[in-house]
């Protein structure tokens, strides 16, 4: 075994467990947390049937953003419907035998590759052309924005410039969740591809990434607006 | 920074986002409060002499005590969704004055102390530690928010700035560095029972007078009850209702509904004052000291109902926070929300056709509606779905022949701050406001050069205030702004009872 496959090995097991364990105790610190007051943010719907209806709008169209800023929507949310897609399309490096639904989606996550890139692209032209947005923007935006174009362009590089053996990429990822470790080919795209994806993993928890499970706990969008009906009452501030 | 020669803006006709004027408004702070100030409401009365290390205690605490505010500091992505969605920014151009600019004031510090990327690698995701500077520009720009939250609206996560601001409040509050007109306004509630420090005999008196002019104008005897035993309404409203106009004609407005309706109804001197200035600077134990003086005088009146006046920020602290501060409120009719805010329960009486109007006396009123932040943002009303934008609408187009709205991307819950909430309704801050009022004013300028509109009606004692100071700036009539029950006064038919 080499030690090109050790050390991705490794890297992943270590990233897997650093983005497991980091947003399991950070959903467990929100969880825990309480929200004394009822703060949601009109238009608030009245019941829970209501608010899951408001967060599905929100995470899946992104319905506040679309009225923020139509260029922001654009590129946000179609930079998301194709990262979803592209995860997708991976999903068959992870299964034996490849779901149906997995089949269906390999073409879609094709172009998905690309429409990631292009939105990416928007999203990070506006750091630099708007003002406003260049004023608030920190490094570790910008870095963001690399990492995940630098994923987005290696894997497109892997299908149209330099091929990797992916029936051996499938076997290694395979021996990974087997704990039977398989070799990994020692493509040069094929590794910054995967360093690039295991660092994603492993700053997750600890950035701006956090957004994704912190919309779920944001009292402004999770709360129902019913204060009057229901005494909302929390631990602390009924001391 | 109140100058002699302050100018307002240009009002444009078609507003653009300003270009960013770093420093624009660094000038702009609000006094700070004497020691005598802070202690009467038990902060320490100067900047601590390790505040750096008590500050950073507070925010830990805060962050425990608060999902919201540890969501919000975690989540955002520098989207820049909301930077063009303040009204100060709109109106300053200063860059600090955009909400995600303003949360990271707040957020850097947070990521410095609380988080392992800003521990390591300060530079790279712009942590920076707590020093005298940013303490200075917290002080500034906190101060510079209304906490009017439109900025939440539009954010993909619903980061509510106010939250932030508030929590930021806290912290400074913590350390010694209150902020002199919110405190000392919390500290009159406490020990006169109003914000303006009115006390029971000189309010009595007021209503007196009050009753006799309301005599004189309609001949009928409209009465202004305080601490009437057996009352069935307790009416709570901002004490800038008792004679500052024009809150004033609101106040006489309600005495003609309940007069007309033939409801007792009652005001109390322990709880004559409906706003909440502990909502502005984010205490919760203030917060519910100040309402708890209201279920006290329900209770000691033996009141059935609780009428919320008209007072945005209070209507929210009412709706949306007293059943958790104050509650619950089962010694109240259950047949009525409690507490109810003036205008369901005018809305109320005009459907089920007990009350009824000359619509033809506001004939040449041309009106158009505010909707106030905390009402349109923070509250509801009716039980319906928008019921804040409708009942209060409702009500003028039934006291009224002539109504026009605003823009739209300008009313509902798209409102924008009249300029002075949040506890900045203080003249030092008066370019602040001037110039924060702008995108409302541009709405105005609209329905004004359009519909003639004479008249913007609003159901916010903030809002009356701040707009009857800063109309003139912008070369509008002061006497344009006024109640919804103002415009009800005017027109209610009294004399059911004679």
């Amino acid at each position: 075994m080499s030690a090109i496959t050790i050390l991705y090995a490794a890297l992943f097991y270590a990233a897997t467990a650093v983005l497991v364990a980091g947003l399991a105790l950070k959903i467990a610190q929100y969880a825990r947390t309480p929200a004394p007051l009822k703060i949601p943010t009109t238009p608030a719907p009245a019941t829970r049937a209501g608010v899951a209806w408001r967060m599905l709008r929100e995470v899946a169209l992104f319905e506040s953003l679309f009225r923020a800023n139509k260029w922001i929507w654009l590129f946000g949310w179609a930079f998301h419907v194709a990262l979803a897609l592209v995860l997708a399309r991976h999903l068959r490096y992870f299964q034996e035998p490849v779901w149906g639904v997995v089949e269906i989606t390999q073409p879609f996550g094709i172009y998905a590759g690309f429409a990631m890139l292009a939105s990416l692209a928007g999203l990070w032209a506006r750091r630099f052309v708007v003002e406003r947005i260049r004023y608030i923007s920190t490094y570790s935006d910008h870095l963001m924005l690399a990492l995940l174009a630098g994923i987005a362009a290696s894997g497109l590089a892997m299908k149209y410039v330099s091929r990797t053996d992916i029936v051996a990429v499938k076997a290694f990822m395979l021996g990974l969740m087997a704990f039977d470790w398989q070799p990994l080919p020692a493509d040069p795209v094929l590794l910054v591809h995967l360093a690039l994806v295991a660092a994603l993993m492993a700053v997750f928890p600890a950035s701006k990434l956090l957004h994704a499970p912190g919309v779920f706990f944001s009292p402004t969008r999770n709360q129902a607006d019913d204060p009057r009906e229901r005494r909302h009452v929390t631990a602390w501030a009924q001391e | 920074m109140a100058t002699a020669e302050l100018q307002a803006p240009a009002l444009r006709e078609y507003p653009v986002i300003p270009i960013l004027a770093r420093d624009a408004m660094a000038g702009s702070k609000p006094f700070v409060a004497s020691d005598k100030i802070n202690e009467a409401i038990g902060f320490p009365g100067k900047l601590v002499e390790n505040w750096r290390e008590k500050a950073i205690g507070k925010m830990g605490e805060l962050l425990d005590k608060y999902r919201g505010l540890r969501v919000f500091l975690d989540a955002c992505v520098h989207c820049g969704a909301c930077t063009d969605k303040c009204h100060y920014f709109l109106g300053t151009g200063d860059p600090k004055n955009m909400p995600v600019a303003r949360q990271d004031l707040f957020r850097k510090v947070y990521r410095r102390y609380f988080t392992l990327a800003g521990k390591l690698v300060p530079r790279l995701v712009g942590a920076e530690d707590l020093t005298e500077e940013v303490l200075d520009d917290w002080y500034k720009y906190f101060n510079q928010c209304s906490e009017c939250r439109r900025c939440s609206v539009y954010c993909p996560y619903g980061i509510d700035t106010a939250e932030i601001t508030m929590a930021a409040k806290e912290v400074m509050d913590s350390i010694g560095m209150g902020q002199k007109y919110t405190n000392e306004i919390i500290g009159k509630v406490h020990k006169i029972g109003n914000n303006l420090g009115l006390p029971g005999p000189a309010l009595r008196n007021t209503l007196e007078t009050l009753a006799e002019e309301v005599k004189e104008d309609t001949g009928i005897d409209v009465r202004f009850p305080v601490d009437e035993k057996g009352a069935e309404v307790l009416v709570v409203t901002p004490s800038a209702d008792f004679f500052a106009e024009p809150h004033v004609f609101s106040l006489v407005g309600y005495a003609k509904v309940f007069h007309a309706a033939g409801i007792r109804w009652t005001m109390s001197s322990h709880a004559s004052e409906a706003g909440n200035f502990g909502l502005f600077i984010g205490s919760y134990d203030q917060m519910k000291r100040i309402a708890l003086r209201v279920r006290e005088a329900a209770l000691e009146l033996g009141v059935k109902r609780i009428v919320v006046g008209e007072c945005g920020h209070a209507w929210r602290v009412a709706y949306s926070f007293w059943n958790t501060l104050i509650g619950p409120f089962d010694f109240l009719d259950p047949r009525y929300p409690a507490p109810q805010h003036i205008c369901e329960l005018t809305w109320d009486l005009v459907q089920r056709g007990a009350i009824a109007f000359d619509r033809e006396k506001n004939d040449a009123r041309v009106v158009t509606f505010h909707d106030s932040c905390n009402v349109a943002r923070g509250s509801g009303m009716g039980g319906i779905p928008r019921g804040q934008f409708i009942i209060p609408r409702e009500i003028i187009r039934a006291a009224c022949n002539h109504f026009h709205d605003m823009a739209p991307e300008t009313i509902h819950e798209h409102t924008f701050c009249c300029g002075g909430g949040g506890g900045l309704l203080t003249d030092e801050l008066l370019e602040l406001r001037v110039k924060g009022a702008l995108p409302r004013m541009e709405a105005l300028k609209r329905v004004v050069d359009e519909h003639g509109v004479n008249f913007m009606a609003t159901i916010c004692a903030i809002c009356k205030a701040q707009f009857s100071k800063v109309l003139p700036y912008y070369q509008f009539d002061m006497g344009m702004v006024g109640g919804v029950h103002q415009l009800v006064g005017d027109a209610i038919r009294l004399g059911r009872n004679d």
